[in-house]
């Protein structure tokens, strides 16, 4: 038995950096790594796996950070949106999302793109029913939706015609 | 949330070892408890992180699918032998949660999940599963989404999970363990209806642990599928869903499973009434009698009374397009 006080040390992989940090048992995912880490890309919208604007990639998959207790990714490789682009040289996603007006106040965006990221990578959704359907567990107030199907039917295509490698970062599979 | 200890399983022996010190919950994807547990409604001493149990396969053993209680819903939908097997399974995970809650919730979670009855969820009204006794507000003022079937004074709360309903059509069996001992219960005697007792939810016992999901293979199983209706398009709870299975030779019913969901307290069938539909084509006349049989102990409400013909609706339009 491994008995732990609770605080318990989590050792983890944040957008290809090492972490090791010491959290309270109770702190998710995403507190980790909005209120220890200072990665404020991920938002908090309902905090109760409603919403999707917590989406993250952990081991290559995406899933709900607010749902996922700190502790338990020790081990584990995550990617947030800090992980996708830079200002200076945004992912084929970030760009098709501003050019489609795939957004309007951007509080769902990140975890809009994250969930893109894994819509793009199957390549098994190709219709805009099937895109729609992968991308419902994200909701925007703003009612983008539509540019943001848009944006990643442009991507889809392009990745696809210039190899998947393109659009994909390595930690994600 | 309240505090707890956080233990870490590496064998189902060990877990099974915390998980029968008290007020001791196990963690698999979390979807579910992690909420609860922020709501308050869930509030365990210890938490046995069992994520790491070699739990995940799936296997096809002679007449057997076998599906380990750790295998993402994800995984099991995209599995080609689940989809060959048993359509249904697949159709019914896919059309819960979304992509993101699919790829962390396990098959022993959604079996385990909770209600989403709102009385349930809050700690602002009484409720007789959260706290025995307290009451039931949803009798006075029950919504759309209570339930029509399975109910009593109780508790209306409707069972939330797309996959037991499949597996109850599929005749699936569930494999638990507790200490050094092994059983394997069917999925029809898992689910408890409330009676008096509504927080008894399962046949599952303290310290006892979900390993597997034993779906028989048989070629009624192959023909199964699953429809789902409800308030969106995707990523909601059903109003109504109904599994089917039907195997016909000459236009005669040899063999069916029809299974209901978002209208019973526990996924419902009744074999009894599937005998009405033996025998015979499946004309409408035999398939409103059999729906008559099937709903007729259903209670149910101005706002809830839509489910009995959303339910009508659905098994029509599943039996009617099945080759037959």
């Amino acid at each position: 038995m491994h008995n732990t006080p609770p605080s318990m040390t989590v050792t983890a992989t944040v957008n290809g950096q090492p972490v090791a940090i010491t959290v309270d048992v109770r702190r998710t995912l995403l507190d980790l790594l909005r209120e220890d880490l200072g990665l404020t890309g991920t938002k908090k919208g309902c905090d109760h796996g409603q919403c999707g604007a917590c989406t993250v990639f952990v081991d290559g998959r995406r899933v709900l950070s607010c749902l996922k207790l700190a502790v338990t990714t020790s081990g584990q490789a995550v990617t947030t949106v800090e992980g996708l682009g830079t200002p200076d040289v945004l992912h084929p996603l970030q760009e098709a999302f501003m050019r489609y007006d795939a957004f309007q106040c951007g509080y769902c965006t990140s975890g809009q793109l994250m969930s893109a990221l894994a819509v793009v990578a199957d390549e098994s959704l190709t219709t805009r029913d099937q895109i729609r359907e992968a991308m419902s567990g994200n909701l925007c107030r703003c009612g983008a939706y539509q540019g943001i199907v848009e944006a990643i039917i442009e991507v889809k295509a392009r990745s696809h015609a210039a190899g998947s490698e393109d659009a994909t970062p390595d930690a994600i599979v | 949330m309240r505090s707890f200890e956080f233990l870490q399983a590496h064998s189902v022996e060990e877990a099974l070892a915390l998980l029968a010190l008290p007020s001791t919950k196990a963690l698999a994807g979390g979807t579910t408890l992690v909420d609860l547990m922020k709501l308050g409604v869930e509030a365990p001493a210890r938490l046995v992180d069992i994520q790491a149990l070699p739990l995940t396969e799936i296997a096809v053993t002679g007449e057997t699918l076998r599906i380990g209680a750790l295998a993402s819903n994800s995984a099991v939908a995209a599995d080609p032998s689940v989809r060959r097997l048993c359509p249904a399974l697949c159709d019914a995970l896919l059309s819960g949660a979304s992509g993101q809650i699919r790829n962390a919730a396990t098959m022993g979670g959604n079996l385990l999940q909770r209600t989403r009855c709102p009385f349930f969820r809050s700690h602002d009204w009484p409720c007789n599963k959260r706290e025995p006794g307290s009451g039931c507000p949803a009798h006075e003022g029950a919504d759309a989404h209570h339930a029509v079937l399975g109910t009593s004074d109780a508790c209306l709360a409707v069972h939330p999970s797309d996959l037991a309903v499949a597996l109850l059509a599929l005749d699936a069996e569930i494999g638990i363990r507790a200490g050094h001992a092994a059983r394997q219960v069917s999925l029809a005697a898992f689910y408890r209806l409330p009676g008096e007792t509504p927080h008894l939810e399962t046949i599952i016992g303290a310290g006892e642990l979900i390993t597997h999901i034993d779906v028989p293979i048989t070629p009624l199983a192959a023909t199964s599928r699953y429809l789902k209706l409800r308030g969106r398009a995707s990523y909601e709870f059903a109003s109504a869903s109904v599994a089917t299975a039907l195997h016909c030779e000459n236009g005669r019913v040899v063999e069916l499973a029809v299974a209901l969901g978002g209208l019973g307290t526990v996924p419902w069938r009744d074999r009894q009434a599937e005998t009405l539909l033996i025998g015979g084509p499946l004309s409408e006349a035999v398939i409103n009698r059999f729906c008559d049989a099937l709903l007729a102990p259903a209670r149910a409400s101005a706002a809830n009374a839509y489910k009995l013909a959303l339910a009508r609706g659905a098994i029509r339009r599943m039996l009617e397009s099945a080759s037959c």
